[in-house]
């Protein structure tokens, strides 16, 4: 069941998305999320939904695997549906009301809308980012992106070597938390039933073992990394030499449409409701 | 020839949490030296300081005392020179353990690409090492799939890989095959074979299977901390009774001629090959069923 | 009579996704009560699918696991009782150990079983006691011990449930001669005094001979071949087939005989093959 988390994976093809610099992507990345948040009127919404679903066939990403992505973060959505729902207050008459909790007709767009954005943002994040760039280019495109920082000295290449290195660990700590499940769920450990408290005691079994490895494989790591003459970068070259090609300003272009095009939504078409 | 890794009276101690340093040294005063493009196994039981040893002349730690000859490098306790560090970790490289944690990238080509980039090497030089690499521990068809979706032998290929794109002369395995299946220990052993014999590369192999061991050109026993035997593997296995008191085992050709020989047969006590073993016994059982005629 | 049997067992994973793989067909096998099984096959043969069903772990595609003739998904609700009667020894158990100390590390098992305070405590003793590890680590915590320690008390976590059935995925992987001698060599000894049924899987074919009364081995995710030791050691050339090693006295051995020397009994470790030439060197007597 831990193996259905698609979040944070990256699955090799050869899609428009998949050929697009890594920094690029990492621009474009943060260009949707700041158009998602524009977006204010159903109009607009419906917009970014119908370009989210663009990105989804273009980049050739199963729409199932894409859906699977969403599933660990549907708490959150739910959670920040149910505070938009129950904190909004309209004006005019409460569509519902009872004791001191009142939904108004305002509170429930507000509360789709949020969770389309969370929805729409770890979709289209996930598809320019980790879905279609290895760890490996994503890293390199976060690291050219805020180069300019190493400029203040900050530690740019430490920070993307960290992330990448994270992401390469997440299927091996995933198994590795199944292992460890199945281990103490045969010395009769029970994860799925009692009260809150009782079940995040439950953990505990779990959440030890894996720290004490997730130690031990760092541990290692470092040790094998500094066998490989790994010095922070110093001195060193890469593989992938990151050049920008005409597809990247193309795709440059068609967000810039993209954003002027919500803005113009937002502003012009007034019918139904916004935000 | 050549001596690639000489080591005179090196002895390592552990310090522990509070900066004690440990009264039983790991190691103690080992001379020992590699000659360029040998074979050698290092066997010892767990906790005989084997690992200790492995991690010193890659220097992941450095001598306690004693000095260190590393492709004519010399190398003492208080040597800081980062420089020089690189320098000796790219003329021996190492292959460890765990096949999980080794690997630093997500595909095969960029983990294999690490190394070569630490060392600052041109792109292209780097394709071609990938590529050649690759092709010498079988794994060229695999150069973009995903790390962790390999078998464990598979993943310890890479992490070979990964180790000769850095063209060393010398490679440790610090129990590299501990942790396969069978097929994946063959898989490995095979590489392993394959770069000392055509790449003419020194190979220092750490492990517990006898079997393995018994294929290098040289067996060196740590116990101890201290080196007990060191020798060829005939005559290292050979010494049956030794080898049980140091907490190993000869291969099983070797323990049931030792037996017969205790019972006042006459047979080879240097013999480890089954099939050899097999003919021994044979010719004995024709001449001895001879005798009762 | 069988302890516990597998009957016409399927598993898929993934079952209605593009990554469906079947890991186990229609296996039909069964262990016997009070003997140790081994249990042989290349990663990826199904065994480790087959182990992690016979204490519910898993929940069969399609077929039956019986234990004492009962099958043990009749009641879903109460497959933890099933886990407490069926113990199972993952690999590399040590990875499991989360408590403070010892002590409470191997009372895990026997809380989660309800048991009162003074059984726990006994059975803890006792536990410890079968694998080797002194009354005074037992207050010690578990990250200080050695590799071997470690197993050592994971191992025991599982024997404090006083399980019928005992199953060990590669108890003795990664250790040094020593080490596989102690741990394997205190089974079998556990096993002589409790009279438990044991199913162990172990890639070491010089294991299986050593300790195991019956072996079945698996290929392909199936059953390829089950019976006693010495028979399944006889066809060592349909063994070879699926890539499988036998033990090299047992090699050796074959080899005597295809010179026309007629060796007999027991042809897989040392001490037989021992015998069996010196029978034939008197004689054939």
């Amino acid at each position: 069941m831990l193996k259905d988390i698609t979040l944070g994976q990256y699955f090799p093809g050869n899609s428009v998305i998949h050929r697009l610099d890594p920094r690029m992507k990492v621009i474009l990345a943060i260009a949707y999320i700041v158009a998602i948040f524009l977006a204010k009127s159903v109009f607009a919404f419906a917009l970014v939904a119908l370009t989210t679903l663009m990105l989804v066939i273009i980049s050739r990403i199963s729409v199932a695997v894409v859906l699977r992505g969403i599933k660990p973060i549907i708490y959150v959505v739910i959670f920040t549906m149910i505070i938009n729902l129950f904190m909004i207050k309209g004006e005019g008459e409460p569509l519902f009301s009872l004791w001191r909790i009142r939904i108004y007709e305002e509170g429930i767009y507000r509360a789709v809308f949020m969770a389309l954005r969370v929805i729409f943002l770890i979709m289209a994040t996930s598809i320019f980012l980790t879905y279609t760039t290895s760890p490996f280019s994503l890293t390199a495109g976060i690291e050219g992106v805020l180069s300019p920082l190493k400029l203040i000295r900050l530690p740019v290449h430490d920070f993307a070597m960290m992330m990448m290195i994270a992401l390469r660990f997440i299927p091996t700590l995933v198994e590795e938390t199944d292992k460890i499940m199945n281990a103490q769920k045969a010395r009769g450990a029970d994860f799925s039933s009692g009260g809150l408290i009782k079940r995040a005691k439950a953990l505990i079994p779990i959440l030890v073992p894996l720290f004490v490895s997730a130690f031990n494989r760092a541990n290692d790591l470092s040790v094998a990394m500094e066998c490989r003459c790994y010095r922070s970068g110093k001195g060193a070259t890469k593989l992938h030499k990151l050049k920008f090609s005409a597809l990247d300003f193309v795709s440059l272009l068609i967000m810039a449409i993209f954003i002027t095009a919500i803005v113009l939504i937002n502003k012009y078409v007034t019918v139904g409701f916004s935000l | 020839m050549e001596k690639i890794i000489e080591t005179k009276d090196i002895s390592y101690s552990y310090t522990d949490s509070d900066g004690q340093i440990s009264i039983v040294p790991a190691l103690s005063n080992v001379s020992l030296s590699v000659e360029s493009g040998e074979y050698v196994a290092v066997l010892g039981h767990n906790g005989s300081g084997k690992s200790t040893l492995a991690k010193l002349l890659n220097l992941i730690l450095t001598p306690t005392s004693g000095t260190l000859y590393i492709d004519g490098k010399e190398i003492d306790h208080n040597d800081d020179d980062i420089d020089k560090l690189y320098d000796v970790r790219k003329t021996v490289g190492m292959v460890f353990q765990n096949p999980d944690n080794q690997l630093v990238a997500t595909v095969v080509e960029e983990d294999v690409a690490f190394g070569p980039e630490n060392l600052g090497i041109e792109p292209k030089e780097i394709q071609k090492r990938i590529d050649e690499a690759l092709e010498t521990v079988g794994m060229t068809e695999y150069a973009n799939h995903a790390t962790h979706s390999l078998s464990g032998g598979q993943k310890q290929r890479i992490a070979i890989a990964g180790v000769i794109a850095m063209k060393p002369k010398c490679i440790i395995f610090d129990e590299s095959t501990a942790m396969l299946d069978p097929l994946g220990r063959k898989e490995v052993m095979r590489a392993m074979e394959r770069l000392n014999r055509e790449e003419g590369i020194t190979i220092i192999h750490i492990t517990h299977y006898m079997e393995e061991a018994a294929r290098a050109d040289r067996v060196i026993i740590v116990n101890d901390g201290e080196v007990y035997m060191d020798a060829t593997p005939r005559e290292v296995f050979s010494h049956v009774e030794e080898l049980r008191a140091v907490g190993l085992e000869a291969p099983q050709a070797t323990e049931l001629l030792h037996r017969l020989r205790a019972l006042g047969y006459d047979v080879p006590r240097d013999c480890i090959d089954a099939d050899e073993c097999a003919e021994i016994i044979v010719k004995l059982i024709k001449s001895e069923k001879e005798k009762n005629v | 009579m069988y302890k516990i049997e597998v009957k016409n067992v399927s598993f898929v994973y993934g079952q209605s996704t593009p990554f469906e793989t079947s890991a186990l067909t229609d296996v039909s096998v069964g262990f016997e009560e009070g003997k140790i099984t081994g249990l042989i096959g290349h990663t990826g043969s199904g065994k480790s699918t087959l182990v992690q069903m016979l204490n519910g772990l898993l929940r069969p595609t399609s077929g039956q696991i019986l234990l004492d003739g009962k099958d043990i998904w009749e009641k879903p609700k109460e497959i933890s009782k099933v886990r407490f009667r069926v113990g199972l020894v993952m690999q590399y158990p040590e990875y499991q150990l989360f408590d403070d100390t010892v002590r409470s590390d191997i009372s895990f098992a026997p809380k989660n079983m309800k048991l009162s305070e003074s059984e726990i405590d006994e059975r803890v003793r006792e536990a410890a006691a079968f694998v080797d590890i002194d009354e005074q680590i037992l207050d010690k915590s578990p990250f200080e011990l050695s590799g071997g320690q470690k197993r050592r008390v994971a191992i025991a976590g599982v024997l404090a449930m006083k399980p019928e059935v005992l199953v060990l995925d590669e108890p003795a992987a990664g250790l040094d001669p020593r080490g596989r001698r102690t741990i394997l060599g205190g089974l079998c000894e556990y096993q002589r005094k409790s009279g438990t049924t044991v199913i162990l899987v172990s890639h070491s074919m010089e294991d299986m001979a050593l300790y195991c009364d019956n072996i079945v081995v698996m290929n392909d995710s199936k059953i390829f071949a089950e019976g006693t030791t010495s028979q399944v050691f006889s066809r060592a050339s349909e063994i070879a087939s699926v890539g499988l090693d036998i033990p090299s006295i047992a090699h050796i051995a074959n080899k005597i005989k295809g010179n026309g020397i007629g060796l007999t009994g027991n042809l897989y470790t040392v001490d037989g093959v021992l015998d069996a030439v010196l029978r034939e060197m008197k004689g054939g007597r």
